[in-house]
């Protein structure tokens, strides 16, 4: 490896996010054609990868990156082994052929710039999640993929039905993504370790600890809400309100797939225990079958697919819960095939969309001679999809049985509801490969024609690379399938599976797949009816679970803040106090930590004396004030005073900032008083200053004793010292306090004037509140200037409305 | 309060407080002062202005929305630490030069740009609260 090399991998992570800052500015230059030179960046990034292939199969990892916070031994740093690179050819490669293809799909969009924005963002945080070697890069990259994709599933945000399915996928895979890292947080605790390359060699570690439980559980929460595990797999059916492009890249060939990854990526400290090898194949298994059934019901071509994906991840987690050498090349084989005609089936149902302007089955057919290539590459999808051969998906699926063919119990319900699974993908991959196209020709909306070579180029390519794989599989097995396995399985392992049929049980569980499949095909119509009725029978799913839980979020936050804030600013002051006075005196009294009673000082001078009289009589007499300006000014009087004080007692700074504050205290008050047209005189009721009087005297007391206790414990110059002895010598500076303020606690400095910036903005927007009713007009406060035009232009303005 | 006196001395008596505050935020460093009391003493000294002779030649005085020179005194303090990154030091440390200015020699440090940005934000966030309250409704 050369030394420029981790530099070019930087880029080569970088390069996505630099495309989606130009792609706006681009596309608005040169419409949809920009996309040609757009996807130069993924491509690159491609061929980029494929110079690691070599090394990779010989079994190495690279390693690189720039330490983040190395205190914390946070870094940003790429892991790229069998695993990830695999995946980061699938990522940028299909990422490639998505980017032409959006083109040609939303080539007269106006916000195709934008669209193209989001999809490079969500690129570079998918690659970035399969490389990140770091725990903390991990989990920031699998956020922003959450992000991008509410970003593209919500693209067209003038919809209801879109803004919902954003909102459902960000909650449900955010809410995820927090529980894998408190995952992380935990196996960080427990192993000591921050990178995953570090993890992957550490043996039983996780496995042994106490903790392991809840850091698998954690994990699995945020793999399985990514992935659309049931119960968690409703927001993925939803998300196809996204545009189609989307539906293809993020939500059938990759981003679904990162918790899998994850899953790949810790089976060798995390698998292989009685908790593992139960949970996954049982949610993997359950996922499978509610998929494949829900998929059944549906007329709508992307709905299909998207039921199907999610019965593949449910296949493919499964799998990896198995975890033996034959089930995680079974896993790597589908995830791989799965990845191509998944993508490639997405942009048919696009195609078929963009050409007739519908995607109904039932309202498709005979579209064969319209659409040749559409056809072609459909098929070709449909075939891996099926697992016939000699497609690469054929392999996937002979190695799944092979994998779950065991005599017993467990391993036959397994290979029962591989089989169904498999038997219902096929019959979905065939709908949709052949119902649109056969048949008599039907009246579309559109007049059916094929797709300009932008959109064709990316199935084509999809479907040949399907064949191409499985026709030359050594080749494949030596640089992807086999590193691929190694690196999920922890130890060296060799795919040799190839695409002449061995006789055996798994050809034969192949055949009865077959069979079932053809027999439920052609009872299609029927097999939708008793799904649909059986769903209608349910009635209730996790669907609606969602937005009843969304409602009740709302209505108990709602109830909460009606109790928590009722608006009454003199409840706010009147809890505030009692419990500032609480939290004062009940330590006191519980640990009987009392002051001492405090001694009359005998060399108190005479204007000492006086300026505590002073301050003395200001309190006097804003009890005693008949109108509220009167009683802030004396407020003022006694702040004056013990600005005074502080001077005295040789602190300057404390002193100024004295004066001046309560100088502005007393100008802010009268003018808010003034504001308020508050009545001149307090008239509560006897009883209410009762009580405010008790909180009010209760709160002194405690201050009071409170300084007299932290007083009269020693007096520990250790800071002073410090300060005085370096503040000169380190900071440059003679006065202590500003050279505090400044430079030995500035960061504390900027977040004050920052809290005083965002108070500033907070008060000011309140007083606009009310500024801006229309019946208010503010004016200058100056009485001789003329009354604003606004008045006169608010008050046409009513009269136009009445009108 | 709006007598002719208040309103003859206003003009002069902010002028002087603000040529106050800054001769206080300049020499904080060593000695009493900084920019947290320099901006204090320039908000009353606007707040004065305001209620003399109306919010209107207050906002032409400064010509900027006060919480416009907020934002830029937040940003100007945040930028003063961004500084030092450039020669290698941690976020935030104090770089000093001297500068020699008719026949003295004067210390510039990046200390006091973050305490001039302090300055700006307690000026503004002060003086809009204060001439947003002045304005008032009208009856």
């Amino acid at each position: 490896m050369s030394a420029a090399a981790p530099s070019l991998t930087f880029l080569a992570l970088c390069l996505p996010f630099l495309a989606a800052l130009v792609a706006p500015a681009l596309t608005r230059r040169m419409g949809h054609n920009a996309v040609w030179i757009l996807a130069l960046a993924p491509a690159l990034a491609f061929i980029h990868f494929l110079g690691f292939l070599p090394a990779v199969a010989d079994g190495g990892a690279i390693t690189g990156g720039y330490a983040w916070v190395p205190s914390f031994r946070v870094s940003f740093s790429w892991l790229i082994d069998g695993l990830s690179l695999t995946f980061a050819l699938l990522i940028t490669g299909i990422g490639t052929l998505i980017v032409l293809y959006s083109g040609g799909y939303l080539k007269d969009d106006a916000h195709l710039g934008r669209f193209l924005s989001f999809m490079f963002m969500f690129m570079g945080a998918m690659l970035g999640l399969v490389v990140s070697d770091g725990f903390l890069m991990l989990f920031v990259f699998w956020e922003l993929t959450s992000i991008t994709s509410f970003l593209l599933i919500g693209f067209d945000h003038t919809r209801e039905a879109s803004r919902r399915a954003a909102i459902q996928a960000l909650v449900v895979t955010g809410t995820g993504g927090l529980a894998l890292l408190a995952g992380l947080i935990v196996i960080w605790n427990i192993t000591g370790v921050t990178q995953l390359s570090e993890l992957i060699g550490l043996g039983d570690v996780l496995r042994e600890s106490p903790f392991y439980l809840m850091a698998l559980v954690l994990v699995l929460g945020g793999a399985f809400t990514k992935s659309a595990q049931f119960p968690f797999h409703f927001w993925l059916p939803n998300a196809m309100e996204a545009p189609t492009p989307v539906s293809a890249y993020l939500h059938s060939a990759t981003m679904v797939k990162a918790g899998i990854y994850l899953l790949m990526r810790l089976n060798p400290v995390l698998g292989d225990t009685a908790a593992w090898t139960t949970i996954l194949p049982v949610f993997g298994g359950v996922t499978l079958l509610v998929g494949t059934f829900l998929a059944i019901r549906q007329t709508d071509l992307k709905q299909m697919l998207a039921y199907t994906t999610v019965s593949s991840l449910g296949l493919l987690v499964m799998l990896t819960g198995f975890g033996s050498d034959h089930a995680i090349a079974a896993a790597v084989l589908y995830l791989v095939a799965h990845s191509m005609f998944k993508g490639c089936l997405f942009m048919v149902a696009g195609l078929i969309d963009h050409g007739t302007g519908s995607r109904d089955i039932t309202r498709l057919g005979g579209l064969r001679a319209a659409m040749p290539i559409t056809f072609a590459a459909a098929m070709a999808a449909a075939f891996s999809m099926g697992g016939l051969p000699p497609f690469f998906g054929f392999l996937g699926k002979e190695e799944i049985y092979e994998a779950l063919w065991h005599a017993d119990t467990w391993s036959l319900a397994f290979v029962a509801v591989a089989v169904i699974g498999n038997g219902l993908m096929f019959v979905i991959g065939f709908a949709v490969a052949i119902k649109p196209f056969f048949g008599p020709v039907r009246e579309t909306p559109l007049h059916a024609h094929e797709g300009p070579a932008l959109m064709w180029i990316g199935p084509a390519v999809l479907a040949l690379g399907g064949l191409v794989a499985a026709l030359v599989s050594p080749v494949t097995h030596r640089f992807v399938s086999s590193p691929m396995a190694s690196a999920v399985h922890g130890a060296p392992e060799l795919v040799t599976i190839s695409l002449i049929p061995h006789i055996g049980a798994p050809l034969l569980l192949s055949l009865i797949t077959i069979v079932f499949a053809v027999a439920v095909y052609l009872g299609l119509d029927r097999a939708r009816r008793f799904a649909d009725r059986s769903l209608r029978a349910i009635g209730w799913g996790p669907d609606r679970g969602f937005d009843q839980f969304m409602s009740g979020l709302v209505r108990g936050s709602r109830r909460i803040t009606g109790v928590m804030q009722p608006g009454r600013l003199d409840i706010y002051m009147g809890v505030t106090f009692v419990f500032i006075a609480l939290a004062l005196l009940v330590p006191m009294a519980v640990y009987d930590e009392w002051p001492a009673r405090p001694v009359w000082p005998e060399d108190a001078a005479f204007h000492e004396l006086t300026i505590m009289a002073i301050a003395f009589i200001g309190l006097l007499a804003v009890i005693y004030a008949r109108d509220r300006l009167t009683a802030i000014v004396s407020l003022g009087i006694q702040g004056f005073a013990v600005a005074l004080i502080f001077m005295l007692f040789g602190a300057p700074d404390l002193s100024f900032t004295q004066f001046m504050v309560e100088t502005l205290s007393v100008v802010i008050l009268a003018l808010v008083m003034t504001r308020l047209r508050l009545t001149a005189a307090d008239h509560r009721p006897t009883g209410q200053k009762l009580i405010d009087f008790s909180i009010a005297l209760a709160c002194g007391t405690g201050f009071m004793l409170y300084l007299l206790a932290v007083t009269q414990q020693p007096f520990r110059p250790y800071l002073s010292e410090f300060f005085e002895a370096y503040s000169k010598v380190i900071a440059h500076g003679g006065n202590i306090v500003n050279v505090i303020i400044v430079d030995f606690r500035g960061t504390d400095t900027l977040g004050e004037i920052a809290v005083v910036m965002i108070t500033g903005l907070a008060i000011l927007s309140l007083i606009r509140v009310r500024a801006s009713r229309p019946d208010q007009p503010i004016v200058d406060n100056d009485p001789d200037s003329e009354p604003t035009p606004t008045g006169a232009w608010r008050k046409g303005r009513k009269l136009g409305e009445g009108a | 309060m709006r007598t002719v006196i208040f309103r003859t001395v206003a003009p002069y008596l902010t002028s002087l407080m603000v040529l106050f505050s800054i001769f206080v935020l300049l020499r904080g460093h060593n000695e009493p002062g900084g920019g947290f009391i320099g901006g204090l003493i320039a908000a009353s000294a606007f707040a004065i202005y305001g209620i003399a002779c109306g919010v209107a030649p207050v906002r032409r005085a400064i010509h900027f929305h006060p919480m416009a020179i907020a934002a830029f005194g937040l940003f100007l303090s945040g930028m003063a630490g961004v500084l030092s990154i450039f020669v290698s030091r941690s976020y935030m440390s104090g770089l000093w030069t001297s500068v020699h200015f008719f026949g003295n020699w004067i210390d510039l440090s990046t200390v006091l740009i973050f305490d001039i940005g302090v300055y700006l934000v307690v000026v503004g966030a002060i003086t809009s609260i204060a001439l947003a309250l002045e304005e008032r409704d009208r009856d």
